[in-house]
């Protein structure tokens, strides 16, 4: 898994491929100095030029003063001190409320919520307060400066808490915005650009890649373009839409699938609200199908806003339904996560037609039975 | 038990080790004529008048103290060696130093009265009398669990004994449990509700809420707060601007307990109870102890000294205090209480080897219990064309 995870980042930094030209330098140094980094110590570097850069900004969360327990924060609170870096109680709704305020004085704020299964005691604050805030002052006041980063995503035994995607929830909540970053190299650009926006950020990490992803990571100052998706690999036959740790399944399967002579076009979103819809809609234009997947439940996910959008977009150059491959409608489950999982899976269950181990398989099938 | 039982039954109290003698030790399995003990430190209130120091027990009491909590101390570091061994997988909360919380609160209550409680359940579920085979059963995730595998550590229920369980978030079961209380005292049940949480939870909003709701529909409900001096990694001074968690109620009464001595919480669970019972709600704050990190993830030694966790465990274990006691009270000897142990530590072993053998569910248990059985809803899943299923 780590290698081929390694070789999926790696891939992403070739040069003179169609991605290389969306990377955004904002610095014009010669020789630009990469270093290997995995997900959270670029996440930390990144958290670390925002402080350099910001001198009114913060982080502040649980337990992140000692590095927090994905050492994201690791050599904050001894760099920019206590004032800067600082430890909360336990209380979510506490944690954003405080975070609006900060915002509110024009200040920086970065949140951090320690998994995103703990952000619905906050989810009143970023709705109803956060969202809202420009628009209900007309303008007088402001919450931009607030980002909340929270993990996201199965792990392997996370189980019902531990392992939520909900993503589709704050997708639902015009006045935010909601980014999920595939690699180190994508996360440092994007938080960056995540605690610059002039808007309430929230920022979903792919725990599992915290260790796993591991890519160069270029070390200066960068920022990568939010609400701009990006096309990871090109294709002609069939467009796969993503985002997170789900690329590196789908990435897979894209080379499953030109075994067979299909050609596939993967794109990875960025940022789910607001969402690149020209991109996708020129790729399935070309392409004439679109399959989405993700990790979060099928029902209501934000797969089916996608699909949605594309079908008012694209509807006379679909080839086929737009395909969702996604999560099953239950609650995150704990021995079962592989049969949850919308990935590969060789667990060795009964060959009902249930068994996710046929999901790749059907990926491919579905490929098929689409051309 | 392979303990000696003999004829005589003496019913003076302190009898000085010295002439302990076969003859003269008392009937020790089933005596119960009442020993009174003084808990080890006064209790501390706030807005009400403490209960006394003097807590009746028995020979009998202090024997099922030992061996339970000898008990619940060996399935936790069993669960430890599991977690290491990756045959329970996910998050493991464990309880050890605490065991003195759950078994003194048993003493004082009925199986009427509910329990609920936070991720750190195991020894909480023993106590209400589940078993070490659904336990083990359902630390591994298989189908004989408790919660038929499907909860895992976090989620152990106990229906029939009143114990709704076992949650993963922070501080979520407080309103349950004020409502739990609600129920009570509607259906005229005379029992309470004992709703438990940390000192982690403690500055959760809705503990705040609900403790409001509690004291002014005058609800039956006995907040205890386990204050093991740690959420987490975050010492309780650096988390809480007051961490006399006992006085947090305002115009709720309270009152500070050592969580490490079972006499005093006894005590105090059974003085709370008729408080509830009477008056409203109250919070007990239990002075206690984990030895292991907040979670098998957590070496638990990064934020305090080993120092503090060795000093803690020789001077306040609660297994040593009521084997002191017993020995005092020349109830059995030290090689009685060791051989116990070592029938307690048989009895865990076995568990985990039958657990071990126990079945995982059935993949089609995935869609169960989502909705009311036969409810007809849809799941769908991989692909709303090609998965559908029809919950169970």
């Amino acid at each position: 898994m780590a290698s081929l995870l390694g070789r999926f980042c790696r891939k992403l930094v070739v040069p003179g491929s169609a991605h290389g030209s969306r990377m955004t330098s904002t610095t014009a140094c010669g020789s630009e100095t990469v270093k290997s980094l995995n997900l959270y110590s670029a996440i930390n570097q990144a958290l670390h030029i925002a402080l350099e850069t910001d001198p009114r900004s913060y982080v502040f969360g649980e337990d992140v003063g000692f590095g927090g327990v994905f050492r994201c924060t690791t050599g904050l609170a001894e760099r920019f001190g206590k004032n800067r870096v600082f430890n909360t109680p336990l209380c979510e709704q506490g944690i954003v409320g405080f975070g609006i305020g900060l915002a509110a004085m024009g200040n920086r704020a970065v949140v951090e919520i320690q998994f995103a299964d703990y952000i619905y005691p906050a989810f009143d604050q970023i709705v109803n307060e956060a969202a809202k805030f420009r628009y209900r002052s007309g303008n007088q006041f402001n919450c931009g400066g607030l980002t909340i980063r929270a993990p996201y995503g199965a792990v392997g035994h996370g189980g019902h808490y531990h392992s939520q995607s909900p993503e589709a929830f704050f997708c639902h909540v015009p006045g935010i915005k909601v980014v999920i970053p595939r690699s180190p190299r994508e996360a440092k650009g994007l938080l960056l650009s995540s605690i610059r926006d002039p808007n309430p950020v929230v920022f979903f990490e792919p725990k599992w890649l915290y260790r796993q992803a591991v890519e160069e990571v270029p070390e200066h100052d960068y920022m990568i373009p939010l609400s701009q998706a990006e096309v990871i690999r090109e294709g002609s036959d069939i467009t796969l839409v993503g985002w997170g740790a789900q690329l590196t399944v789908m990435e897979q399967a894209c080379l499953d699938a030109e075994k067979e002579g299909i050609s596939c076009e993967l794109i990875d979103l960025k940022t789910l609200l607001p969402w690149d819809k020209e991109t996708v809609e020129a790729s399935v234009k070309k392409t004439g199908r679109l399959l989405i997947s993700h990790e979060a439940p099928i029902t209501g996910g934000f797969g089916a806003e996608i699909s949605a959008t594309i079908l008012e977009r694209c509807f006379l150059k679909l080839e086929a339904p737009v395909s969702r491959v996604c999560g099953l409608d239950t609650p995150f489950p704990l021995v079962f996560e592989p049969f949850y999982m919308p990935t590969k899976n060789k667990a060795s269950s009964s060959s009902s037609l249930s068994s996710p181990s046929k999901n790749t398989h059907f990926l491919i099938h579905g490929f098929s039975r689409l051309l | 038990m392979a303990l000696s039982r003999l004829s005589s039954r003496s019913t003076t109290l302190l009898q000085p080790l010295a002439t302990t003698s076969l003859l003269r030790r008392r009937h020790i399995s089933t005596d119960t004529t009442p020993i009174t003990v003084e808990t080890s430190l006064p209790f501390t209130s706030h807005l009400i008048s403490p209960p006394s120091r003097a807590v009746e027990t028995s020979s009998q009491e202090l024997l099922s103290f030992f061996r339970d909590m000898a008990l619940m101390r060996r399935m936790e570091i069993a669960a430890d060696s599991l977690y290491k061994a990756k045959l329970i997988r996910g998050f493991c909360h464990l309880y050890d130093g605490q065991e003195a919380v759950a078994i003194g609160m048993e003493a004082a209550i009925t199986k009427r009265d509910a329990i609920i409680t936070s991720y750190r359940d195991h020894c909480t579920f023993l106590g209400r009398g589940g078993g070490l085979f659904e336990a083990f059963s359902e630390l591994m995730g298989r189908t004989t669990g408790c919660s038929k595998g499907k909860g895992g550590s976090m989620h152990f229920y106990k229906k029939d004994a009143s114990f709704y369980g076992g949650h993963g978030i922070v501080g979520a079961q407080v309103p349950l449990g004020c409502g739990l209380a609600f129920a009570q005292k509607y259906s005229k049940e005379e029992a309470v509700t004992f709703t438990l949480y940390g000192d982690g939870a403690a500055n959760q909003g809705q503990l705040f809420e609900a403790l409001n709701i509690a004291a002014l529909w005058d609800l039956p409900a006995v907040l205890v707060c386990e204050n093991n001096h740690y959420g987490m990694g975050t010492a309780e001074w650096r988390s809480a601007k007051s961490p006399a968690y006992f006085k947090r109620g305002d115009y709720v009464p309270g009152l500070k307990v050592d969580g490490m001595d079972a006499l005093a919480v006894k005590q105090a669970c059974k003085f709370a109870k008729e408080h509830a019972l009477k008056n409203g709600p109250i919070i007990l704050e239990m002075d206690t102890y984990r030895y292991h990190g907040h979670s098998m993830s957590d070496p638990g030694s990064t934020y305090r000294t080993r120092d503090e966790i060795s000093g803690v465990r020789q001077v306040r274990d609660p297994i040593d205090r009521v084997r002191k006691l017993i020995i005092a009270h020349d109830i059995a000897t030290e090689k009685e209480l060791k051989d116990m142990e070592k029938e307690v530590r048989k009895e865990v072993d076995a568990a985990v080897a039958q657990a071990k053998e126990s079945p995982i569910p059935e993949p089609s248990e995935l869609f169960s219990n989502i909705y009311v059985k036969g409810f007809g809803a849809e799941s769908f899943g991989a692909d709303r064309k090609e998965l559908r299923a029809t919950l169970p």
